[in-house]
């Protein structure tokens, strides 16, 4: 009974402030793609415009962790099959946080563009129940106008 | 700013390669830390970002890029291009971070 108990309330815990965490992000992500819109990103390998010389690598990371809720609905949902809502918002809100984060390091280098924007995703501390977290990592090449 | 210039294009913006010097790369294994993990256990409750992780593999990369740097400076280059990363996880709990790319001269 008492382990029943802590499961539901860790259920509990983990869809409220799961969801709380993940309107907040969203949100934020909202406003700070806002502030980083000059920047253009591109992933194409051969810039077609002008520009000045050289060009500095840049990067973003994020490791966003897994709430208990999703892993209990990934479980399930494995059973049935079909579409998992609670971990394609996951790597969404993990994958812009990424891109938003290079867009801010070229931003402060005071670039115009990023080329050949590549994004690489990892597992981190992988424990038995399911993933722990899982890292977006962005990394292109920033470039200024001349 | 370093001198040399990294860049994961296939040219730099503005000069011109005049020769190809061979891949250079650099890596770096990181296991977890049991004080980040027992934060990490936390936030697998309630979700949110993994800060500790992200500074960590951040960290590592940087690291790994320093070494592929020392390479291409002791093969006398000024630029490395194309540079591309990749990570593995080796065993549950420990990340390889590999960073490799073609060290060039340019003018």
């Amino acid at each position: 009974m008492g382990s029943i108990l802590a499961f539901l309330t860790l259920l509990l815990i983990g869809f409220v402030f799961g969801k709380m965490n993940e309107m907040n992000h969203f949100r934020r992500l909202d406003q700070d793609e806002q502030t980083y819109a000059h920047i253009d990103v591109y992933n194409i390998k051969r810039p077609t415009e002008p520009l000045a010389a050289d060009g500095v690598l840049v990067s973003g990371n994020v490791v966003i962790a897994v709430d208990y809720f999703k892993v209990i609905v990934a479980g399930l949902k494995t059973l049935i099959g079909g579409q998992l809502g609670t971990y394609q918002s996951l790597m969404t809100r993990a994958r812009r946080e990424a891109v938003l984060r290079l867009k801010r390091e070229a931003s402060e280098l005071g670039a115009d563009a990023v080329y050949n924007v590549r994004i690489e995703f990892s597992t981190v501390g992988a424990n038995p129940r399911g993933v722990g977290g899982v890292e977006l990592f962005a990394y292109g090449t920033a470039v200024k106008r001349p | 700013m370093r001198d040399l210039i990294v860049t994961n294009l296939e040219i730099v913006p503005g000069r011109t390669i005049t020769a190809h010097l061979g891949l250079v790369q650099g890596n770096t294994v990181r296991s977890k830390h049991l004080g980040r993990d027992i934060m990490a256990g936390l936030k697998n409750i309630v979700g949110g970002e993994l800060k500790g992780y992200t500074e960590l593999l951040s960290d590592a990369r940087d690291e790994a890029t320093s070494r592929m740097i020392e390479e291409a400076v002791a093969l006398g280059a000024n630029a490395v291009v194309n540079v591309r990363y990749s990570t593995s996880s080796v065993t549950a709990g420990a990340s390889e971070l590999y960073v490799y790319g073609t060290a060039v001269r340019i003018e």
